[in-house]
């Protein structure tokens, strides 16, 4: 979506900026004189997020739950979090935004360099998860204003899988009406079938359909990590990298949140020597230094490879176009999974 | 490349994130050192039980032996208790950490 083109788009932007000047007012008065402009960081259906100067307004999915963004929002600005979590700038409430949908405030902290992904912060994102998954639940949930909510990696896993099926759906009937080549329907077709066998093989905790299953192992979770999770303190009397995006935060088995980059390991799109410095890290910090992670990560990492693979899926339907080689990795995975599944049995 | 038995070009394929090169004419198949090895070893990994793969080696300072970290049955050919093999890492670039891969890093 581009605002430039888009009025409705354009007004979310002029609203977030806004509402980031005003919070930034609280904390730093000399900021009305600054003239540093706007910038539109992220523009996706689960989140706009604008940048003023040292401040980033997020609005949030148009579904968002608001009491447990509340709850998430206070999770972030509590004292156990400070060097886990980026802190939102005060106040740590939710802001309403004509239109309905939700938006909170937050200081601008630099990201990793997408250039650079070998040079990226392997060992810190070890340390910063392990650290967040060591707070402790009890002394946490009595400072909060509601019931602490499940960390919905799972349930973004099911989402994934739902707009895979209706964008193969579309493309099939695209391919009927002789708008897409025939080749490139019948490769998403496999693709998507090979996600569905994995996707069909999963505990049912993992497909976000019944919560009562999950492991006993219960702590706080991120929920969506990736490297564009993190970024670099913006506060000079605490440097180091801290976890951003909240939407997912919750309480829920800490294997989800190393099984992203697991699962690019095992599908050999993540190298070794990075993935092994994440889980050092990750094991040194949390004390299990040296054992199997695979019985904990191996239903999370099949999970996040079927996630992956139906996006890439959904992606590359919308746009007509063929899986590149990453994603094909993915859907090699998916193939991989599913053999080993039906000689296994379910 | 050319088919050393019928002369005819020969294409590229990617089997299971082994690549091998098929000729157009003959249909004949040409593989690079150690990719029938890497072939045989995804197949019986198909047929084995998946065990867990075996804890990490200790990361100690110095050039210890070259060795994975542990792996799912799963894992790509080249990965975890499939060991190293010498000569082998990085002979196609694309298995060992690739440099175009920063776009997939960064989203969900």
């Amino acid at each position: 979506m581009n605002p430039d083109s888009d009025p409705g788009a354009a007004a979310l932007t002029r609203t977030l900026a806004g509402l980031a000047r005003a919070r930034s007012r609280i904390r730093a008065r000399t900021h009305d004189s600054c003239a540093c402009g706007e910038s539109l960081l992220s523009d996706r259906a689960d989140g706009t997020v604008v940048r003023v100067g040292t401040a980033v307004a997020k609005a949030h999915a148009a579904d968002t739950d608001p009491a447990a963004l509340d709850v998430r929002v206070r999770i972030a600005a509590d004292h156990a979090l400070a060097g886990i979590l980026l802190p939102p700038l005060p106040p740590a409430a939710v802001a309403r935004l004509d239109g309905g949908r939700l938006a909170t405030v937050w200081p601008y902290g630099v990201p990793v360099d997408p250039d650079e992904p070998l040079s990226a912060p392997w060992e810190a994102a070890g340390t910063v998860l392990a650290r967040l998954h060591a707070v402790a639940l009890g002394p946490l949930g009595g400072r909060l204003p509601g019931a602490l909510p499940a960390m919905r990696g799972p349930a973004k896993a099911a989402a994934a899988l739902g707009r895979m099926r209706a964008a193969t759906a579309g493309r099939a009937a695209g391919i009927t009406a002789g708008r897409t080549d025939p080749r490139i329907g019948r490769q998403h077709q496999a693709a998507r079938d090979a996600t569905e066998r994995v996707w069909a093989g999963l505990p049912a905790w993992c497909r976000a359909e019944d919560p009562g299953t999950i492991p006993s192992t219960r702590a706080l979770c991120h929920g969506d990590f990736h490297l564009g999770q993190l970024v670099r303190s913006p506060s000079p009397g605490a440097p180091g990298w801290r976890l951003i995006d909240i939407d997912d935060l919750g309480a829920g088995d800490p294997a989800w949140d190393l099984a992203r980059p697991a699962a690019w390991y095992a599908s050999g799109l993540l190298s070794p020597d990075a993935w092994a410095r994440m889980l050092d890290a990750y094991q040194e910090a949390s004390g299990t230094r040296g054992s199997d992670p695979w019985p904990q990560l191996d239903a999370p990492a099949r999970a996040l490879t079927a996630q992956s693979a139906a996006l890439a899926v959904a992606k590359a339907a919308a746009a007509g176009r063929a899986l590149d080689e990453d994603e094909e990795a993915l859907v090699e995975s998916c193939n991989r999974i599913a053999q080993l599944h039906a000689v296994q049995g379910p | 490349m050319q088919c050393p038995k019928c002369g005819a070009p020969m294409q590229t394929f990617n089997r299971s994130g082994v690549q091998i090169e098929q000729c157009g004419g003959c249909r004949g198949i040409f593989l690079d050192y150690g990719e029938l090895d890497a072939l045989s070893r995804f197949e019986s990994q198909w047929s084995q039980q998946p065990a867990p793969g075996p804890p990490p080696p200790p990361q100690g300072p110095g050039p210890a032996p070259q060795a994975y970290p542990a792996a799912p049955a799963w894992g790509a050919p080249h990965q975890g208790q499939h060991g190293y093999h010498g000569g082998h890492q990085g002979h196609h670039g694309k298995h060992g950490g690739r440099q175009g891969f920063g776009r997939m890093l960064f989203s969900s």
